[in-house]
């Protein structure tokens, strides 16, 4: 038996770094815990997982899993969990574990947590802390099933350390002919960016509706990212207005980030917004509106008109 | 070809008392994600791919209101499930799987998420009771083949992701796959003549009991502000010397 089974996430090449934010959850829960991934050719995925501290590595690895569909992908993560009978699956919040956890979860009958943020144990039983109404408020959740499926938000869970004994990688062998055949993978349209991912880099710039155009955007968030070496993030008004594209998108319904350094320019603030940049360790406000709820928790506030600010800005982190 | 459209009744995410400055009870709304399925549902209807649209939610008398703003939309009937207990995502992709095997869809259309629970999970959990084929946070939908298959868009936390489905399937709404209609008048009126079928889960031969359970709900510890700076040159002199994040 595994107590927790932890799926990590890749994209074909390498491990996202923010899926391995599960494994501190994993941990706080207690017990043993196997890394499971999913897909084709991943033995140098697997061997750069050994190291933290799992009892093996689940590796699913066939032709047919070549892309994440949910129905395929639910079905093999339900027989390992089966298989090491597992009281708990959990993977780190994102649309890949979004789209497959819950499907998982109903096949194994069982009830499931979203963006788990804290858990407790009082007499036994476990809750759960997870922000709800757009992150405006904290629930505290309890399930009546010793079984469950969780997601973790990986703003809330530390990176572990990979400083455990090298673990064996176990092959994970399941009926091939037996799994769902009514998804069919048709393409993929990702973006080359030389920036770093949105949730894994230090700084972010997100920039909103006052940049106006999506020329003006590249050249002020953009140039300022990467004058930072950081990342590009934008508000859903900015990505509404064709500013930048939908995954670019930060706050509850699109990406959670939590940066050692954000910096928001021409962003007023929205908690649909704030909810997702919170949890940053340094926020900076550049806004010409003095009372932008943005500045009631920025670390630092800067008011004034941004096409004047931001030229500025990286001048001078360009000279040094 | 029939459309299922399950919604919920959720507490207005624009009013003031959602966010935190009023004290007086939210009114309620169809759940924004779930109107987006609604006006998708319309879309197909109208561009003659679909005969009939189906609403369904889960609720006491009280929801009736948004079912009346759906029926205002265009949808042509609409079921209420009888329930007024705190369901969780689980037992309500369970009463939905009763309804479903009764209304035999072609496809189902709903919301990825309620804006009040943000759990993201009934459709996907429905998509697995039903062994139906999924496609969450799907913003363009096509029909292929006769209408066995669909063709769709979905947003992904890396960009694009296109999929086909096999019909029947289970089909989940992002932000972007549409702007919502408002109801006109005629619609209003028209509404008002619209069936209201009213089920509850014994007639539908489903016991489900919630197993999650909310302890408690708090607001999140407040970020203290921090300083104002006057130039570029003191900010980048901060964010050196005291924040260290340069």
């Amino acid at each position: 038996m595994v107590e927790t089974l932890v799926l990590i996430e890749h994209d074909r090449q390498c491990v996202k770094r923010a899926s391995l934010h599960g494994i501190t959850l994993a941990r706080q829960l207690g017990g043993e815990y196997a890394l499971l991934v999913l897909g084709q050719g991943l033995d140098e995925i697997a061997a750069s997982l050994v190291s933290y501290g799992a009892f093996a590595v689940i590796v699913a690895d066939d032709p047919a899993l070549t892309e994440p569909l949910a129905d395929r992908y639910a079905a093999v993560i339900v027989e390992a969990a089966r298989k090491y009978d597992s009281r708990t699956v959990l993977g780190t919040s994102s649309t890949f574990s979004k789209d497959v956890l819950p499907r998982a979860a109903a096949l194994l009958d069982v009830p499931m947590v979203t963006d788990v943020l804290a858990i407790e144990e009082k007499n036994g039983s476990t809750s759960y802390r997870r922000p709800v109404n757009a992150g405006s408020m904290l629930a505290t959740v309890k399930l009546e099933s010793d079984r469950r499926v969780l997601t973790a938000r990986a703003t809330a869970f530390e990176a572990p350390a990979a400083d455990g004994a090298a673990c064996p990688i176990e092959r994970f062998e399941f009926d091939v002919a037996s799994l769902p055949n009514g998804m069919e993978f048709i393409s993929r349209e990702q973006r080359i960016s030389g920036r770093p991912d949105l949730t894994e880099a230090a700084a972010v710039v997100c920039g909103g509706r006052p940049l106006k155009d999506k020329d003006t955007f590249e050249r002020l968030v953009g140039g300022l990212a990467d004058a930072l070496g950081g990342a590009v993030g934008a508000t859903r008004a900015a990505v509404d207005a064709a500013m930048a594209p939908n995954d670019y998108q930060v706050g509850q319904t699109g990406k959670v980030i939590a940066p050692q350094l954000y910096i928001g320019i021409g962003i007023s603030g929205a908690i649909q917004h704030l909810a997702g940049i919170k949890d940053s360790r340094v926020i900076v406000a550049i806004n010409k509106d003095p009372d932008a709820p943005i500045f009631q928790v920025a670390t630092y506030g800067l008011v004034g008109d941004l096409h004047q600010i931001v030229p500025q800005f990286i001048d001078a982190l360009r000279r040094g | 070809m029939k459309i299922l459209v399950p919604f919920k009744s959720v507490p207005d995410p624009n009013d003031a008392t959602v966010a935190g400055a009023a004290t007086s009870a939210p009114k309620s709304v169809i759940n924004p994600f779930d109107e987006i399925a609604i006006e998708e549902a319309l879309r197909i209807r109208e561009r003659g791919d679909a005969a009939e649209i189906v609403g369904v939610t889960i609720g006491p008398s009280a929801v009736d209101e948004q079912i009346r703003a759906a029926l205002a939309m265009g949808i042509d009937r609409a079921i209420r499930i009888d329930d007024s207990r705190v369901l969780d995502p689980y037992a309500v992709a369970r009463i939905l799987r009763a309804l479903i095997e009764k209304e035999v869809p072609h496809v189902v259309i709903m919301g990825k998420q309620a804006v009040d629970d943000d759990s993201n999970q009934v459709g996907q959990m429905l998509a697995a009771l039903l062994r139906w084929p999924q496609a969450t946070f799907v913003s363009k939908i096509e029909f292929l083949e006769n209408k066995t298959r669909a063709r769709c868009t979905r947003e992904t936390d890396g960009g694009l992701e296109v999929v086909a489905i096999e019909l029947p399937a289970i089909i989940t709404t992002d932000l972007r796959l549409n702007e919502p209609r408002y109801a006109s008048l005629a619609g209003l009126m028209r509404a008002r003549r619209k069936p209201i079928e009213i089920l509850t889960c014994d007639e539908l031969k489903v016991a489900v009991r919630p197993l999650t359970t909310v302890l408690s709900i708090a607001r999140p510890p407040k970020r203290a502000a921090g300083t104002r700076v006057d130039s570029v040159e003191e900010l980048i002199a901060k964010l050196r010397q005291e924040a260290k994040v340069l």
